[in-house]
């Protein structure tokens, strides 16, 4: 027994060494960190996204890297763990990570503080809370993407101009997860509902979020809603599917948060016969077919590979491209003001975040316009619809409300 | 700990409970307290302050671990009541402390037992049931408490905060001296983890704690030898929970942050999974465990990173590792229990025993 347990402490002792030796041998590259949930609560979404992230440097790694400096994307799988999480940051610190592509809402919420203290720009993108789009009350956080609060702008939006431009009297269900995630975006719904004059009623799913034949029932039966929001996560989206299918009512009248909306849930439902109609929001495009992607295919036929299979699941993995293009677009910037063989920090690129504008990657990416004040990027979406068992979109990119929005950060701002 | 104790003879009852079984222990546990009062500074002159930052930020986990693992094994494992409600009490602590860090700007020394005072209160409250229920029946009543903290924390504006569910609070400040960097942190977690660590030798030596074994190991016979099992067993969940929620304020003031999706039922078997590889029953146990379940995962990948690109490319091995990671982790677990079923603790006893003789064994 003995012998066993030094061995471990030997490979260990090895491990450690050999680490902090790692770090040394960095010459020019630039350090992007990585987190990722591969194994944890929301595998299901990291295994297609992290690879995203990682095909896209690759891509501009060949091209000779940002600004002639190669990137290193130091991916480290964090289970869904807080504490592992905090871990995972501190090692990127460690390395020398000039910006942090964070995963989960805890950990965004637990790093928010540390990330401003160290001058790490860290981003969360469709996750994390709304309020930190104020840049100036979160200097290092950046969402990037749209937040809870406006998808569900963004999702009124679209509920008014689905039935005929009026909401006047109309019934509208609110059918979330039953966490923090799920409520974030109550005030700004009924908010909404008083700026248009519709019914708003709220239907939470308990966790896990495997049964909810009741809420959509009376959703569907008895509240006989005119239309649906819907904020679910995990396995509940194509629960939700199966069960407005099941009691008759039109999925196109139904609209799902950008969590809900990726081609996994749709197969899990039962595939686009059971899901036709369904529409689901997106702030990345949808798709395999944006010159990036043949960029990467291009670049797995020369290693002799096929394109890789995580690329058919396209709404996570496109949205993992985004991410990264995000802070592969700070980096340069930060290295076109610092210069390209200069030593950029984490404020430089912080910097290099506010001034992202005008970058598309061939429509992949929405008209993202980040400023020092605005962290979300303006909080684009674009809404895919189920049709023929297909993603196919149903608009151009958009927001909507964002008077009320700006009212609900400044309002959060002051309460602190 | 690491020495040779003949020649030792103990002849009376306040000896032979005495927190240092021999004089050398002092000594030993002196030498210990310095190293790790010098461990920041000794990291940073070693390895530079960068590195050091990260080796400290683990320690710092494991030591709140310590102490949430210490507070569980109180229960489970001196007193024999299972709870897997425990993240349930941590989470209590937290908000506990937030809000009063926030709304009347107390400073940590009074939040933080206030904390664990209250989550000690709730404490009592979920330990009702053990006054008429054992074993897997308990099990399901402490996970019961669980999903009902867990619930009424999500649903009431005003202890979570708003709909959000996090409160940020400001860092420990010490003198008016603000703990911000891990290596400031690390004193301030380290002060709580020694206390922990010393409440848990003295009590189990106690009559307290006496009184916690009686009961776990025949309830019926304590009771006929005059143990008031009603008021042993709350305590029990009482000071466990304290240590919960002392837990909780403790992670609130590391992360700057209140969130009930810190405290949630994974957090719980975490803890259990702690004290069950550590040794139930054991203070040594419980501080093995929390190194153990917090380092496993982090060594995992520091080995695949370094010795995995032999075998495989960076984008598989991104891959695999965490694949890997969970895989070894289950195994080491079962591996280590088939192989000592009483734990990392038994098994330092079992080392500790062979080298006590050798090399001259039988």
């Amino acid at each position: 027994m003995t012998r066993h347990l030094a061995r471990l402490t030997a490979s260990a002792a090895a491990a450690v060494l050999l680490s902090t030796g790692g770090a040394l041998a960095q010459g020019g590259e630039i350090v992007i960190g990585v987190q990722c949930d591969r194994t944890g609560a929301t595998q299901t979404v990291g295994v297609f996204f992290c690879p995203g992230n990682h095909d896209y440097v690759a891509v501009i790694n060949s091209k000779g890297g940002v600004e002639g400096r190669k990137i290193r994307a130091m991916e480290i799988d964090h289970e869904y763990k807080v504490p592992q999480g905090v871990e995972s940051y501190e090692r990127h610190k460690k390395e020398g990570a000039v910006s942090i592509l964070l995963y989960g809402t805890p950990h965004t919420q637990a790093l928010a503080a540390k990330l401003a203290e160290d001058k790490i720009p860290g981003t969360s993108p469709g996750f994390g809370s709304a309020a930190s789009a104020d840049g100036k009350r979160y200097p290092y956080l950046f969402p990037v993407a749209a937040t809870y609060w406006s998808q569900a702008a963004a999702a009124v939006k679209f509920t008014k101009d689905k039935l005929g431009g009026n909401l006047k009297g109309k019934k509208v269900a609110y059918l979330f997860y039953d966490n923090p995630a799920g409520k974030e975006p109550l005030p700004i719904l009924e908010d909404l509902a008083k700026l248009e004059g519709f019914e708003l009623r709220t239907f939470a799913v308990p966790a896990p979020g495997v049964e909810m034949g009741a809420q959509v029932l009376d959703i569907t039966q008895r509240y006989r809603a005119d239309f649906v929001i819907a904020h679910l996560f995990g396995r509940s989206p194509s629960v939700s599917i199966k069960e407005f299918k099941r009691t008759g009512y039109p999925l196109s009248k139904v609209v799902s948060f950008v969590w809900g909306s990726a081609e996994a849930d749709i197969e899990a439902a039962g595939g686009g016969a059971v899901a036709e109609g369904y529409n689901t929001m997106q702030f990345a495009g949808v798709g395999s077919d944006y010159p990036i992607h043949n960029e990467i295919r291009e670049l797995y036929k020369k290693e002799g590979k096929g394109p890789p299979k995580e690329m058919a699941s396209t709404v996570y993995y496109n949205r993992g491209i985004f991410h990264m293009a995000v802070h592969i677009e700070a980096v340069r910037n930060a290295l076109k003001a610092k210069g390209a063989n200069a030593k950029i920090t984490g404020a430089d690129v912080k910097e290099g975040f506010e001034k992202i504008k005008g970058v598309t990657l061939g429509g992949l990416m929405p008209p993202l316009e980040i400023t020092p004040e605005d962290h979300e990027g303006g909080g684009w979406v674009q809404i895919f619809t189920v049709k023929g068992g297909k993603l196919t979109k149903n608009s151009d990119w958009f927001r909507a409300y964002p008077e009320v929005i700006k009212k609900h950060i400044e309002a959060d701002g002051k309460k602190s | 700990m690491f020495h040779r104790e003949s020649g030792y003879f103990k002849t009376t009852y306040a000896a032979d409970g005495g927190l240092y079984p021999l004089p050398i222990a002092k000594w030993t546990v002196l030498c210990l307290l310095t190293l790790f009062v010098a461990l920041p500074v000794l990291t940073t002159s070693l390895l530079g302050a960068g590195s050091a930052e990260y080796y400290v930020s683990i320690v710092n986990l494991i030591l709140i671990a310590v102490v949430g693992a210490l507070g569980l094994n109180i229960l489970v494992g001196y007193t024999g009541q299972i709870s897997i409600g425990h993240a349930g009490f941590m989470s209590v602590g937290a908000y506990t402390a937030a809000n009063l860090a926030v709304k009347f700007d107390l400073p940590f020394w009074l939040t933080l037992p206030a904390g664990g005072l209250m989550a000690a209160a709730i404490g009592i409250i979920v330990g009702i049931p053990s006054l008429r229920i054992k074993g897997l029946y308990l099990a399901i009543a402490t996970l019961a408490a669980q999903l009902i903290i867990e619930w009424i924390i999500n649903h009431t504006p005003a202890i979570s905060g708003g709909s959000q569910a996090s409160i940020e609070v400001a860092r420990p400040t010490v003198f008016g001296y603000p703990l911000k960097t891990q290596r400031e942190l690390y004193y301030f977690l380290l002060f709580f983890a020694v206390l922990a660590i010393v409440g848990t030798l003295n009590l189990v030596r106690s009559r307290i704690g006496r009184a916690f074994v009686a009961i776990r190991d025949q309830d019926i016979a304590a009771e006929i030898i005059g143990i008031n099992i009603f008021r042993y067993k709350l305590t029990a969940f009482a000071i466990s929970s304290f240590y919960a929620g002392v837990t909780g304020v403790l992670y609130t003031y590391y992360l700057g942050i209140a969130n009930y999706e810190n405290f949630l039922i994974t957090t719980s078997i975490d803890y259990l999974a702690m004290i069950i590889i550590g040794g139930l029953g054991s203070v040594l146990g419980s501080i093995l465990g929390a190194v153990f379940v917090t380092l496993l995962p982090i060594v995992i990948r520091l080995t695949m990173e370094n010795f995995g690109t032999l075998l495989f490319t960076t984008a598989e091995l991104n891959n695999i590792i965490p694949a890997m990671r969970l895989g070894i982790f289950g195994l080491l677990i079962i591996v280590f229990l088939v192989l000592e079923p009483e734990g990392l603790n038994r098994l330092w006893r079992n080392i500790r025993n062979y080298f006590r003789v050798w090399p001259f064994s039988y």
